[in-house]
């Protein structure tokens, strides 16, 4: 009995992993065909011509490297832009957990109540302010906007509360450290599963953003990969002399471009997957 | 250590002003960055711009406009409708997957929880492209394979296909991370619950059911709102299935592609200002009101 609801268990498993990963498999046999073998060969599996190379070469010195510049781009708006919101969320989320001061529980909930304002509702406002002010068309119009985040701020809130104990804190106190240095001898390296869990969320929310880059930029050389990608694909679809050669782009950058998150998740598992436990507990 | 060589014990140092200190730089990023442009946006979205005029006051006109606009009301409509089928499913797989792998009956699972895991990381334009591709008559397997079988192939950019082909791939890039989020609730649950449930000879799908659903009540509640999110401003994947299926989909498809058409291609922007304050607040209504129901079923 327990035998065969185990089976049935693993055949729905089996099932469910074959739709999540089969259109990326798909994603990697259609980066391997020229374009004529995307029509003429089957989808699911790999046709006589190998051309993954020739495709990447293709796809990262079409219209003078600028898919390079793109990648460049997004790993450079991503990085600072969750190195910096996963810091102010680290100083934030211990200031909240670990001082008394007065409007601590006003401000938390202000933040809190936050979360649920959808970010795409700030970046039409937002694309107005900064082009009041001169910001648009500029690596800070998708920098700045990405370094505030409510639920980050709040997971590390959960976070320093059970990861740091007040008595480390008062014992650096009474040894006479600054309470900066505490934060950053004591506290920080306690928090860092947390930390590396709210870093590798907002990577991702960068890394993956389209909304506001296409409201925000207008110079390709500017863009990162998602508003370039699209582009193109647009341009596939449009129509022209090139639109065979562009195709196959479309689909080799996208390949390429989900292979380093994949591959820091993969690598980061340990990290993210005890930082989220803290979040999901309470949440 | 070096106690004596370092500052002396601060006795007139309140540690109270260091909280403000450590909590400023982010309290000044959000205000900066998020209640800056939210003011902004109501405040815009009390002007017109006039051929006859220019920029004039006109007080609450904006949003009466936009309670009769009948584009903006059937994309809400139809954000709502998509909520209300794609949530639920998406969900219930998130779920029992993630029963399933913290069951400890499932061999491989921690492969399991990677593999439904990995396409939150693809970004929802890459999701998009790929699915459109799939979907597509010309190479997408689909159509292949009913090519060969002599079979006509469902046509899943066309008007009746649309709002469940967008369905898919939203369900595709958000179910692992729903998954992820249940599973890490999972782990906390104390495990003498379930070991008293299994002396009392309590089966498995019993123990799901009865123990660990309602431990991760919480966890449950924030995927419901990060659906809600999610749901009322979708952007990408309408915006790419356009250049697909233009006749379909049209520029106030969601709400959220009818705010940007309104401010990039209508120049239109006191309007459109008033479009996504009037879509925020309906998200933070819906999102409250998600909270309010559930949080009144489990008390009574």
């Amino acid at each position: 009995m327990t035998e065969r609801r185990s089976r049935l268990l693993m055949i729905g498993m089996i099932a469910l992993f074959v739709y999540f990963l089969l259109p990326l498999f798909w994603l990697f046999v259609a980066s391997t065909k020229t374009t004529g073998d995307l029509f003429s060969s089957f989808g699911l599996w790999f046709s006589k011509d190998f051309s993954l190379l020739s495709n990447i070469r293709q796809t990262v010195t079409y219209d003078g490297g600028v898919y390079a510049r793109w990648m460049l781009n997004t790993v450079f708006y991503s990085v600072v832009s969750a190195g910096g919101a996963a810091f102010l969320c680290a100083l934030g989320g211990y200031g909240f957990a670990k001082y008394r001061f007065r409007g601590n529980g006003a401000m938390f909930a202000l933040v809190l109540g936050s979360i649920m304002v959808p970010t795409t509702a700030l970046a039409i406002p937002t694309y107005l302010l900064f082009s009041k002010v001169g910001l648009v068309n500029s690596p800070w119009a998708i920098i700045l906007p990405s370094l505030v985040s409510p639920f980050g701020l709040y997971l590390m809130r959960i976070y320093a509360q059970d990861a740091i104990p007040d008595g480390i804190i008062e014992a650096a106190r009474i040894d006479g450290a600054s309470e900066f240095r505490i934060f950053f001898q004591v506290a920080l390296r306690m928090l860092s599963p947390g930390l590396v869990t709210v870093l590798l969320f907002t990577l991702v929310a960068t890394w993956n953003n389209y909304f506001l880059p296409l409201i925000m930029l207008n110079n390709p050389k500017l863009y990162p990969v998602t508003v370039g990608l699209a582009a193109w694909s647009s341009q596939s679809v449009g129509g022209g002399g090139s639109t065979g050669a562009l195709l196959s782009s479309v689909v080799t950058g996208s390949l390429l471009s989900v292979i380093p998150l994949i591959a820091a998740f993969l690598l980061l598992q340990r990290y993210w997957q005890s930082g989220l436990s803290a979040g999901g507990v309470k949440g | 250590m070096s106690r004596l060589a370092s500052s002396r014990p601060r006795r007139g140092v309140d540690p109270a002003a260091s909280g403000y200190l450590f909590v400023a730089p982010f309290m000044l990023v959000f205000a900066a960055m998020l209640v800056l442009p939210l003011a902004y946006a109501a405040y815009l979205s009390l002007f017109q711009d006039r051929l006859i005029g220019g920029t004039v006051f006109a007080g609450l006109d904006n949003y009466v406009t936009a309670l009769h606009d009948d584009r903006l009301l059937q994309g809400v409509l139809r954000v709502a409708k998509f909520f209300a089928f794609q949530v639920p499913i998406m969900l219930a797989i998130s779920l029992l997957a993630a029963l399933a792998i913290d069951s400890g009956l499932l061999r491989f699972a921690k492969a399991f929880r990677l593999g439904i895991f990995l396409p939150y990381a693809v970004p929802s334009v890459v999701a998009t492209l790929m699915w459109g591709y799939l979907y597509g008559p010309d190479f997408g397997p689909v159509a292949q394979l009913a090519d060969k079988l002599g079979l006509a192939a469902p046509k899943f950019l066309s008007g009746g296909w649309m709002l469940g082909s967008m369905a898919n791939i939203v369900t595709w890039e958000f179910t692992g991370y729903n998954m992820i989020i249940l599973y890490a609730a999972l782990r906390a649950v104390p495990h003498e619950l379930y070991e008293a449930a299994a002396v009392d000879g309590a089966s498995a799908w019993r123990t799901a059911w009865s123990i660990k659903i309602p431990a991760i009540r919480p966890a449950i509640l924030l995927c419901v709102i990060f659906s809600v999110i999610g749901s009322f401003q979708l952007f990408a994947e309408p915006n790419l299935l356009q250049r697909l299926a233009p006749s379909v989909i049209d520029s106030g498809y969601t709400p959220n592609l009818y705010a940007y058409t309104l401010a990039f291609t209508g120049q239109q922007v006191n309007y459109a200002a008033a479009v996504s304050f009037l879509l925020g607040a309906v998200i933070v209504v819906a999102s409250y009101t998600v909270l309010f129901v559930t949080s009144r079923r489990s008390n009574r």
